[in-house]
């Protein structure tokens, strides 16, 4: 009865059709293969690239591109396209796992709010508290009171991704919450949440079966930006030293320490901006054709 | 509408309050040093003592209480004296700035004309341009127009004001000798040519802070159409006989603005503290550049003022999203 | 009066030097940016670099620093000496004489009481003033005459030129400030940004961490000078935006402070719009070594002597690591032609400069090894050497930088190349630079292996810089972790020296005394002294009479400076 999740078990199932419209959705495809190349790049590159993203040779200095450094060499001689390897895993990791964090709690305020006439005030007045709040010096605390414990707990590495990744979605759910509060409030006026209510729904089921599938593209827009956002994020926290250590190459930090050499080495630069921009474009028409996907009104035409 | 609007007015009153006294606190918790931009040449007791003299030494919730009796009994005394000449505030303590050791409000006023014409202009232009760009946008939906559009405004989300900030001023500073790369904060615009050089150096700033507005709301703006587009009262509107341009320019328009407009809306306050890289940038020294040294040289004094600042913003911003939220689909009702 | 006689007058004033012509006021306007933006206009109240070079716009001392390190006499007629009878032979009495005629902006006159009431303003206990260190030992300053000043000194004075010699002792007005004196030093904004002073220019507008407007003092003393009429000081941005808007865009005449990538700076200057100075001062890059246990376990003595550090106790390893770096490469890379390698850390002035040490200029990483080895650090297997399960990993730490962040890189893939084991860490300079006793950060806490960040003296006496590594000035928690003796450092030998120099006069003793000084904390290998970094700026190519000056304000003759013709 309800939708269970078997995308290939019967072919007239929910999520082929799903499926099915998705495809058609060129650009969105292209996307998604795009976003699978990268995050195979950056997930198995490492173990196929001879060269360490670390490792110094100061004879190889400021080097364009070659065939031995295809990206070329920064100014201690690290190999680039190592270090955007390395960086990618951070960063895609860092502004994925954040974004599904600050997209989980916008969310969840956003539609009790909006829901919920009782839980509006105190949860919109938490959203304006956090909205309020300096972000600098409320990430420097957490930073300060979370690193060692963390640390030990899980290793520096570990413990260091933890404290970013929740870091930013805690300070970056508010947006998403005042947006989806806003649609859901619309949408309870509705006709067919009235009549779905006038035949008992819970408001458990209404919330999964008929509010959310309707606030999906706002939240979908956010989920794009909300990865720029990350990643941008953690290169600011990076260059303000609460981040990962100073040797771990980010794209956010590549990109930032490339800026003062950009009438040098303008390659330095694009390498970066570019991994960030066609992570960004590809996650946002992913997220296009998902939202055209699940809309049932666009799916049967 | 009256009864909300005076209810969440008053609401704010404890909201504002609550919200000064977290900030205080977890600025004390944060671990920055107001000495810290002092040179290694001072001595640690001389430090010390330029410390005590700040009055740094005092207990947090003496230093909550006289933050708070300076910024609502003595400030808005100043305020009045300033505007009829009175002399209610003469002699009396105001909020000082640790840094600079002058009245925070002085300088937060001496840096409000330059935030207004640099990041307040580039959020105008930004707004003006996304509505119209995601209202075609989605109408063309997946035409060349929208691709184009979707491309750029990604682009410019996923690129930070620290990079291309540094890209215009090489292009047009450096390279074609355009645009100053310094915004003179001193320029007085009285004339036609000041008023040309006035728009010559902002236009940068400008530009780069309008790129991220316009890419942010005109993805909302989209997607916010492409829902409504679909939506059943639409075939209704146009079965009836309505042009297509009442359609789209009316009906789908006021409905899809309401998402947009808590967007639109929670941008102003952020706009003040969040064009901080791109100020630093064009050397603008607007309020976002009051805000981050004194962040970071733990200008607790300043620090409040200024928060407490973007907080009633932020709060009074609020307010008007919802209100509009009211004016836009009478059937949120508030009573 | 015909064509010929002014063309041949303007002939003229080109043959003779330009600025000797000039009249006040005659070169228009000058643009000064400062990427940091000074934050008041009285020294007293902040004691930075940038609010000092800012004041000395305006204020001035009575001798200061030219730009080889002399004392030259600056609102007085000469400099007092045991020789010509100004310091008592006692070394406790110094004795000034103001020049005659010099007057404040507003037209009254200096006197004497004035440099009296500056003593007592900065002395003032409740005045917070940031360079009371300066007036240290003075007893009094008694007034004889209006031109003549009397500095009494408690205890015999080998260098008596602290109060009142260079940028960070400005006489202040008696008149203006008199109402400001103790608690309320904080409070008198419109005095602090708008000071009346004796320099060429006076404040016009002040805005605090924006940009300051300035015009020429009326009642200078040389009515040809300063050659501008106005100056604006811009402050904001970033050493890149600086640099570049004198080198490649020239909107400024002169930036500040341009620590930057040797070869982005000189791809800045080949835009041929200005020229970068520099000048060697006492800075220098180091990495300290921590001689104290800092893990967690160590509770309540956490960095403090009586919880020995596991193994950089031991000299053998702390050799090693100083023999691993390679101070030239690090130096080209991090600074280019601005830096010198070096192994002394009290490399200047010239005269104090130790040669005894010079071998750790030579990177040697066989040699390291094998002092590992002897010490008895066998590598594990995973390649990291230990002794007794004691592990050699350290944390390495310093401020954000870029150029700090590559040092730090390669120190680290040289100590790997040891069998160390390397963590690194970057800390916000507010944090690391600040001095809370609250937070684990600092540089004076010091809760790490290693740390890297320059250090230097001001003026050219290293008395009091040397006497930072004595025993008393560790920090720890009884004096709420102030003091510069970073890696705990205590020997007596150490402090005899220092209590040696105190009550010495003669300056070849002194000489060798901070050079004994120098050369025992470098044969301890508590400190790895790196690169001994010059001040750079940048001046516009019509930008002329600038002197790059290390020991005083960099604006201490901006009087001088004068347009290209």
């Amino acid at each position: 009865m309800t939708d269970s999740a078997q995308p290939s078990s019967a072919p007239h199932s929910q999520w082929w059709d799903v499926w099915r419209q998705f495809k058609s959705h060129r650009g969105a495809m292209i996307s998604a293969v795009i976003f699978l190349i990268i995050l195979f790049a950056v997930m198995f590159g490492e173990a196929l690239w001879p060269f360490d993203a670390t490792l110094i040779d100061i004879p190889a200095r400021n080097q364009g591109p070659s065939w031995v450094h295809p990206l070329g060499t920064d100014q201690l001689g690290r190999d680039t396209l190592a270090r955007m390897i390395r960086g990618g895993q951070i960063s895609i990791a860092v502004g994925l796992t954040a974004m599904l964090l600050a997209l989980f709690l916008g969310t969840l305020v956003g539609v009790s709010a909006g829901y919920f006439r009782r839980l509006d005030g105190i949860l919109m007045r938490l959203t304006d508290l956090f909205l309020a709040l300096p972000l600098l010096p409320l990430l420097l605390v957490m930073v300060m009171l979370f690193r060692e414990p963390l640390s030990a707990a899980f290793g520096t590495e570990t413990g260091i991704f933890i404290l970013m990744v929740s870091a930013i979605g805690i300070t970056s759910w508010m947006p998403t919450a005042r947006i989806v509060r806003g649609d859901v409030l619309a949408l309870k006026e509705r006709e067919f949440i009235l009549s779905a209510r006038s035949i008992g729904t819970t408001p458990f089921k209404m919330i999964l079966r008929h509010i959310l599938p309707n606030v999906l593209s706002p939240i979908m827009v956010s989920a794009t930006l909300g990865i720029a956002n990350a990643i941008i994020t953690e290169s600011a926290l990076s260059f303000l030293g609460l981040g990962f250590p100073p040797d771990f190459p980010t794209w956010g930090r590549l990109l930032f320490d490339a800026t003062d050499f950009l009438q040098l080495y303008p390659e330095r630069v694009i390498w970066p901006g570019l991994a960030i921009s066609l992570t960004v474009l590809s996650v946002n028409y992913i997220g296009d054709g998902l939202r055209d996907a699940l809309d049932p009104r666009i799916r049967g035409r | 509408m009256l009864t909300f609007t005076i209810r969440r007015l008053l609401l704010a009153v404890p909201t504002l309050l609550f919200i000064s006294l977290v900030i205080f606190l977890l600025l004390k918790l944060a671990p920055n040093d107001p000495m810290a931009q002092v040179p290694l040449t001072v001595p640690p007791e001389v430090k010390e003592k330029m410390r005590e003299a700040l009055g740094l030494g005092a207990p947090i919730h003496v230093q909550y209480y006289k933050w708070l009796v300076q910024m609502f009994w003595i400030e808005p005394q100043v305020l009045i004296d300033h505007m009829t000449g009175s002399t209610f505030a003469e002699g009396k303590l105001r909020v000082i700035s640790w840094q600079t050791r002058s009245p925070v409000m002085d300088i937060v006023v001496q840096r409000i004309p330059q935030t207004l014409w640099v990041v307040g202009m580039a959020y105008l232009v930004g707004v003006l341009i996304a509505i119209p760009i995601g209202i075609y946008s989605a109408y063309k939906q997946y035409s060349i127009f929208d691709q184009i559009g979707t491309f750029i405004s990604m682009i410019g989300y996923s690129v930070p004001p620290f990079f291309s900030g540094v890209l215009m001023i090489v292009i047009f500073s450096v390279l074609l000798g355009w645009f100053p790369s310094i915004y003179d904060t001193t320029l007085v615009v009285d004339s036609w040519e000041s008023f040309g050089k006035q728009l010559k150096q902002m236009i940068m700033p400008v530009m780069v802070l309008a790129l991220q507005t316009t890419a942010q709301i005109s993805r909302f703006m989209r997607a916010s159409m492409l829902d409504n587009l679909n939506q059943d009262y639409v075939r209704t509107a146009r079965a009836k006989g309505l042009s297509e341009q009442v359609v789209v320019m009316v009906h789908v328009l006021r409905n899809s603005m309401i998402p947009v407009v808590t967007v639109i809306a929670l941008g102003v306050p952020a706009i003040f503290g969040g064009a901080i890289i791109t100020e630093q940038v064009f050397k603008v020294n607007g309020i976002g550049q009051l805000l981050i040294p004194a962040i970071q040289a733990n200008d607790l004094p300043m620090v409040q003022t200024l928060t407490f600042m973007f907080a009633i913003l932020i709060v009074l911003f609020n307010l008007i999203a919802d209100i509009m939220y009211g004016i836009l689909d009478p059937r949120i009702r508030y009573d | 009066m015909t064509i010929k006689a002014i063309l041949m007058g303007a002939a003229c004033s080109f043959v003779i030097a330009p600025a000797a012509m000039a009249e006040r006021g005659s070169d228009g306007h000058l643009n000064i940016i400062y990427w940091q933006a000074p934050s008041t206009m009285n020294n007293y109240l902040s004691g930075g670099t940038k609010e000092m070079d800012a004041a000395s716009m305006v204020l001035e001392p009575l001798a200061r620093y030219d730009e080889t390190g002399a004392i030259v006499p600056w609102l007085v007629d000469e400099v007092p000496t045991v020789a010509n009878g100004g310091v008592s032979e006692d070394l406790k009495t110094i004795t000034w004489k103001i020049s005659e005629g010099i007057t404040w902006s507003d037209g009254t006159a200096l006197t004497s009481a004035d440099v009296k009431f500056t003593w007592e303003y900065c002395t003032n206990p409740d005045g917070g003033c940031a360079n009371s260190n300066y007036y240290e030992d003075v007893v009094s300053v008694d007034t004889p005459d209006a031109l003549t000043a009397v500095v009494t000194f408690g205890v015999p004075k080998p260098f008596p030129y602290g109060p009142f010699v260079g940028g960070n002792t400005n006489i202040i007005q008696a008149a203006q400030f008199a109402e400001c004196v103790g608690a309320k030093a904080q409070e008198c904004t419109t005095e602090n940004f708008n000071p009346i002073g004796t320099g060429p220019f006076m404040v016009d507008e002040f805005r605090p961490n924006d940009v300051i407007t300035f015009k020429a003092n009326p009642n200078y003393r040389d009515p040809n000078k300063p050659s501008f009429a106005t100056v604006t000081f811009k402050g904001g941005g970033d050493a890149t935006a600086a640099g570049r808007s004198v080198l490649e865009t020239g909107e400024f005449d002169y930036a500040w402070n341009l620590q930057l990538a040797p070869d982005v700076l000189s791809n800045m200057e080949a835009a041929g719009k200005g020229k970068v100075i520099s000048g060697y001062g006492s800075s220098v890059e180091r990495i300290m070594v921590n001689l104290t246990d800092v893990r967690p376990e160590a509770g309540d003595e956490r960095g403090t002597v009586a919880k020995p550090h596991p193994f950089l106790t031991d000299i053998k390893v702390r050799k090693a690591l100083s023999m691993a770096i390679d101070r030239g490469l690090l130096t080209e890379i991090g600074y280019g032609a601005t830096g010198k390698p070096t192994c002394n850390v009290l490399p200047a002035p010239a005269i104090y400069a130790s040669s005894a040490n010079d071998a750790c200029l030579v990177q040697d990483i066989a040699g390291a090894n094998a002092l590992l080895d002897e010490a008895g650090y066998a590598r594990g297997g995973d390649g990291i050497r230990a002794k007794d399960g004691v592990k050699l990993s350290v944390l390495y730490q310093t401020s954000t930088n870029a150029v700090r962040q590559d040092y730090q890189a390669l120190v680290k893939q040289w100590w790997g190349e040891l069998g160390v084991e390397v963590e690194l860490r970057n800390i916000s300079a507010s944090v690391f630079f600040g001095s809370d006793p609250g937070s684990n950060d600092t540089f004076q806490k010091f809760f790490a292996d290693v740390e890297m960040y320059t250090n230097n003296f001001s003026g050219t006496d290293p008395e009091s810089y040397m006497g930072g590594w004595k025993c008393d000035q560790a920090p720890t928690p009884d004096n709420q972790w102030q003091g510069n003796n970073m890696p705990r450092f205590c020997t007596e030998a150490y402090d005899a020296l220092v209590a040696e120099m105190a009550v010495t006069g003669d300056i070849d003793k002194r000489i060798m005394l901070a050079k004994a000084m120098n050369d025992t904390l470098m044969q301890a290998y508590v400190m790895l002294p790196i690169t001994h970094r010059s001040d750079v700026s940048a001046r516009s190519n019509t930008l002329e009479g600038v002197r790059m000056n290390v020991w005083d304000t960099e604006t201490w003759n901006v009087a001088d400076w004068t347009r290209a013709k």
